[in-house]
Order: structure tokens, then sequence, then C-alpha cells
């Protein structure tokens, strides 16, 4: 492959890794969304160098475990020297990994951005407070990118790949930041806080509150309405902040890996996500296919040797030597041998029909083979790595 | 185990990707067939709970799809304006546009309001007994306890008002395992089985609702039975043009294709142990084989539950 005479577009994640400072691993969920952001920065880090931070939502323990990640929370640890040892490698930079904790992000931006003491303290006690940050629709998705804004803001690193947490919806993250921004400016919001006496006076706010009142209780508004009172205080600093995070997601330096596997759902997500980057003139860096199946099952000629077999095992099992043992039992390994090769056959045709369709879009496409073994540690990630890496 | 399909409300839910709506779908179906009136509701907005009918899209008013079958999409909007109509008896229904729209926002942001909009429509179903069964397709497991456990925050949260009142009798539908259950589906794969476990845990500590049972969906086939196995490893050694000649056709790419298959069942039949293992004691597990030649569509929904059919005794 001539890619040196090739400038543009990028021809494959190295040199896409080595572009750009920020990759926001995304796609829906189960696809190895998590697994594929931290191979692609093992990879960096091994063959690039420099810092590389993978910064993970809820990865599996045996994938915490392979980056050496034991407790939860936002502290990055790095993962030890010998890990690449072990797998054989000598890395050129250094590898680090953290997990997002949601409560914790929460908490640490109230602190950042209360304007007193006394606010700070009444926002993290604030029995609304919890439930919004653990359920508001938005707010895992918001936490993260904020994050993500935090530690490339840090200057500690030279890269960023970043896992998004599993979302009803793809594009929720992308468009956290904005609505955050939107929610923290609304007129409602501040209407509602407006102090409750003068807001009774309000005869267009009556019937709200005349139903509200009967639905919910008055003093349940109450509470709503101190807590959005109280948030209200780092107004300005949270609508910067968001503003910023939609900045950073837009810059050039960021890059965004949509990950799928051929299954329709996660399939239809992803070109769903692909539009909405498009739409939003986000940059598309890489398509990344998981547990793709192996071209072994469209091997010339194998599908009517197998139905041979499952046709005919007793023949094919007469023509083969002896020694392989009885031969009713040769035919019945003969037979199941054919049958699961049809069977997989049969999905790997559906999957070849589908990744043309989407090799014709421009960005890099990347398949990765079924692994048939779980992941355990740095060897097996870096191994999917060189998979998707040139 | 046929009973299972006796409760009334049930709650499939499972991580992203292990075919949760189909299962909820060929659940529905399957029920459908038995002769029971079903309700199939959809939660989440962006759901394709119509395409595993080959139907036009669902609405929040439930439209018959199958015989005995009717499907239905939430839509917390619609269920407060059903809500205000028959509980308040407001006489708003009209103009509530832009206050439901103001609502809408409270309730994005007041914790348990949308949640209890969902489960207290699926609950008033159950309760107006207009249906044998309703299943609903509901969110995946990281959000599922949140909704489920609604009505007891919202009773915790709101110390007055309606809504409030609303939530004894929800409650006393939630909490009967008699009437209403989890179905949690899991794909035999590591992050699934984790979070069936820790879903089972969090249901018990956090909700009032009983599980009902797991889907253990996408099975792969075992290849091979008892003393069969050596026999392949045999074939695996004999060159490349005595297999082929014999198969009439190239050998390798099969025999090393039965490789992939018999070593992806066996990771996944470890992580099926250890779902059997940990799950509670007496907890029923459907088995539901990997589908080859369709997975998605009406088809893959009639076989999925023809599948749940046979494990429950029907």
């Amino acid at each position: 492959m001539p890619r040196r005479s090739a400038p543009a577009p990028v021809g494959s994640l190295e040199e896409l890794l080595a572009t750009r400072e920020i990759v926001v691993s995304c796609g829906s969920g189960g696809v190895g969304k998590t697994t594929t952001a931290a191979a692609a920065a093992a990879m960096a880090a091994t063959h690039l160098g420099g810092k590389v931070l993978v910064l993970t939502v809820d990865p599996a323990r045996r994938l915490a475990n392979a980056l050496g990640l034991e407790a939860f929370g936002n502290v990055e640890t790095q993962v030890p020297a010998r890990a690449f040892t072990e797998a054989g490698r000598e890395p050129r930079g250094e590898l680090w990994a953290a997990m997002l904790d949601t409560k914790q992000s929460w908490d640490d931006l109230v602190r950042a951005h209360a304007p007193d003491e006394a606010t700070r303290d009444a926002i993290l006690s604030n029995p609304l407070y919890q439930n919004i940050t653990g359920r508001f629709v938005q707010s895992h998705d918001y936490i993260a990118m904020e994050r993500l804004y935090e530690l490339h803001a840090s200057g500690r690193y030279d890269l960023i790949v970043v896992d998004t947490p599993p979302t009803r919806n793809a594009i929720d993250f992308l468009e956290a930041p904005e609505r955050m921004a939107e929610f923290f400016s609304s007129r409602l919001l501040r209407w509602l806080t407006v102090p409750a006496r003068s807001r009774v006076l309000t005869m267009a706010s009556k019937p709200f509150y005349t139903v509200a009142d009967r639905i919910l209780g008055s003093k349940f508004l109450e509470d709503i309405a101190e807590f959005f009172l109280l948030f209200q205080t780092m107004y300005d600093g949270f609508v910067e902040r968001a503003k910023a995070v939609t900045r950073l997601l837009e810059d050039s330096r960021t890059t965004f890996v949509v990950v799928s596997t051929l299954e329709s759902a996660p399939l239809a997500e992803a070109e769903f996500f692909i539009d909405a980057l498009k739409e939003r003139r986000l940059h598309l860096g890489a398509v990344v296919l998981n547990k793709v199946l192996p071209d072994l099952f469209l091997a010339d000629g194998a599908a009517a040797a197998a139905q041979r077999l499952t046709k005919a095992p007793e023949e094919v099992a007469a023509a083969l030597p002896a020694e392989l043992g009885d031969p009713a039992q040769v035919a019945r390994v003969l037979r199941e041998v054919g049958e699961s090769y049809l069977n997989f056959q049969v999905v790997a045709t559906r999957e070849a029909a589908t990744r043309r369709e989407i090799a014709a879009a421009p960005e890099v496409v990347a398949a990765v083979p079924y692994f048939t073994g779980d992941i355990t540690d740095l060897g097996g990630l870096l191994e999917l790595g060189e998979r998707i890496w040139r | 185990m046929t009973d299972l399909l006796d409760r009334r409300l049930l709650f499939v839910t499972g991580k992203g990707g292990v075919g949760k709506t189909t299962i909820a779908a060929g659940l529905a179906l399957l029920a459908a067939q038995q002769g029971k009136r079903t309700l199939v509701a959809e939660i989440d907005a962006k759901g394709n709970l119509a395409d595993f009918y080959e139907t036009g899209p669902t609405a929040f008013r439930p439209r018959e799809v199958a015989p005995n079958l009717f499907a239905m999409s939430m839509d917390t909007e619609e269920s407060l304006k059903e809500y205000l109509s028959l509980q308040l008896r407001l006489p708003l229904v009209a103009k509530i546009g832009p206050l439901a729209r103001t609502f809408d926002f409270v309730a994005n942001a007041a914790p348990g309001v949308k949640e209890i909009l969902t489960v207290g429509k699926l609950c008033w179903e159950v309760k107006e007994r207009a249906y044998d069964l309703v299943v609903v397709d509901a969110v995946a497991t990281g959000h599922i306890t949140g909704q489920l456990a609604a009505p007891t925050a919202i009773k915790e949260l709101v110390q007055v008002g309606l809504v409030r009142e609303q939530t004894g009798w929800m409650l006393d539908i939630l909490g009967d395992p008699d009437q209403t259950g989890v179905v949690i589906v899991a794909a035999p794969e590591e992050m699934p089985v984790n979070e069936t476990l820790e879903l089972v845990d969090r249901l018990a500590d956090e909700t009032v609702v009983d599980l009902a049972a797991v889907v253990a969906n996408r099975v792969l086939p075992e290849l091979f039975g008892r003393g069969e196995e050596e026999v392949f490893e045999r074939l695996l050694e004999l060159p490349d043009d005595v297999l082929d000649e014999a198969a009439g056709g190239p050998a390798r790419p099969i025999l090393e294709g039965a490789q992939m298959a018999v070593s992806l069942r066996r990771t996944r039949s470890a992580h099926l142990a250890r779902l059997r293992d940990e799950l509670p004691p007496g907890t029923p597990i459907l088995y539901v084989p990997y589908l080859f030649q369709r997975s998605h569509g009406a088809r893959a929904t009639a076989q999925v539950a023809a599948h749940l059919g046979e494990e429950l005794g029907f």
C-alpha cells in the first residue's frame, strides 16, 4: 500500500491516532466499544509513544484487570511496564487508564463552580441532588465529556482515547453539553426559581401551578425550586464550560471512531450516528467492525463440500482412512461439521454484503474477526489492536 | 414453567445488544398464540418493536398487530394526558399542550416523574384487566431499577399530592410475584452475564419486583457428543488432498470453521455455567438458540416464540 504518496485522507488508525489528540469511541451497547478504545490506546502507547490515556466508563472486569485497574475511580493509573514485558512488547510511551465515576465527577464539578462554601454544601446535601445527578437523563453523557475536557486541558496527555457511556441513543452524549447549557439558560428554569410568592402572583403561571401542586404536592415543587435556585448560582461557570466542551468536540484535533458489529440493530445505530456526525461537521475518523466472521466461511467451493458432508456423510467417511474410528461415528462428526459450516456461512454471506455497503464510506474501515476467547491481558488487547492498526 | 405467562406484567430487560426486543416480541407473540389477550409495550422512544412484527409504527394507543396481540409505544406526555383526564377529571385536556411541555421539562429534571408516568400506565393496564398479560420491552439493565423503583422513590420524595396517593396501588401490583416479574435476557458472554447477575442483586435491594426468569439468548449448538471430539481431532491431522478428495471440495475451511464454532461454544459455555451457578437457586433459565438464518424481523420473532414455547413446556 503506497500510503506515503497519498497525504489525505488518513489511511490507517495509526495515522489517525498520530495526528489527533482526542479519540472518542462510540456505538451502541455490547459492540466492543470499550475494548476497542483500550486496544487503540495500547497500540498508540506501544508504537507512537508519548503519554496515552484511555478513559473508560464501565469496563468488563477482565478488561479492567488487563489494564491493571483495580479500583473504580477518577484517579488515573499507569499500566505497569511489566504488563507490556509480559506481552513481549517494548512500549515507546506510557499507557494510563482511568474509569469514570459519575457521582464523584459531579461533586468535583459542583466544588469547582459553586460561588461559596455554603452554596456548595447546600447543593451537595440537597435531597434531589443525588437523584438528579444519578438519574438526569443526560447526566452521565455530560459528565463523560466534561471529564474529557478537563483531562485534555490539564496538558498531561498526548492522546486521550475515551469510551462513551451506554446510552439509549448514541448521539445523546454529543448533544449533552448543548442541552446542559440550554437547561441552565432556559426561561423555565429562571421562572421556576423566582421566589415562590411573586410567582403565584403571575397569572400566566397559575394554571401550571394549580395542576402541578395537585399532582406533585407543593412541598416537592419547593424542593425542586430550591435545588434549581442553588444550581443557578453556578450558571455562568456551567454554561461557559458546556460551550467549551462542545468546542473541544468540534476541534480538528478530535476524531470519532464508530464501533459496531454487523448485526442489524447496532449497525442501524452506527449508521444513524455516522449521519449525526456529518450533520454536526464532526470528524469521523474510522469505523471499526467487531466480531466479524472470518473469510474461511466464504471459501470457494467449501459450501458445496459442506453440503456433501451433510447429505452423504457415510460416503465421505468411507472414502477416508479407516484408522479415524468407527465409520458411523466419523459420519456423525462429518455431518455436524458440515452443518455448522453451512450455518455460519449464511451469516458470513450476510455480513459480507453489509461490509461492502459500509466500505463505500471513505473513512478507515477495520474489520476485527471473532475472538473465540476473552481478552484477559494486555497481550490480548494488543493482538486485537494489530488487527485495526494499519 | 408454563406459569411464567400466568403473570400479568412482565418487564423484559437486558444489556444492550443481547436481543432484548427480540425476546420481548417473541414472548408476547407466544402468549397471544396461547390464547392470552396480550399487550406488548415498547418503552424506548427510538425503539423498533414494529419491525419485529413487520407492522407499521406503533403509537401510544394500542393496535392489534396479530390475533390477540396488541402493541403500543410509551409516550410519557400522552400518559400524563391520560392520567390527568382519567384520574383528576381535569377539563384541561384540550389546552394541555404547553402545560405538558412545561411538565415534560420538570419531569426530565425531577427524578422519578417520567418513570412513574411510564410504570403507572403499565400498572394501570394491569389494574383495568383489559389484557391478560402485559409484556414490556423495558429499558436496558443499567436503567431498569431506576424505573421500577420510581414509585418507591416518589413515595419518599413527595410528601403529599395525588402522585403520592397513586403510588400505593402501583406498588401492590409491582410487588406481587403472582402478578409482576422481571425477565432478564443475557447472551452467553462476559459482560451480559455480569450485568445480569448485578441486576439480580439490585432488583432485590432497590425494588419490590420479583425476578421471574432469565433467558439465555443466542446459545450456540454443541457440535460433538461423547468420543466425537477425538474423531474430529484425528480428522484435522489428515492431509488436505485426502480430505478434499473425500469431501469433493476444499475441506480445510470447513474443519477450521468447526474449530472456531467449538471454541466459541466452549467460552460461552463457561459464561453460561457461571450464570447458572450464581443465579438464585430455582431461577428458571430459558435457552434460545442462536438463529443463523434470520436475526431479526417477523421470521426471527416467530422462531423465538416457538423456542420459548418449547422451553416453557407448551
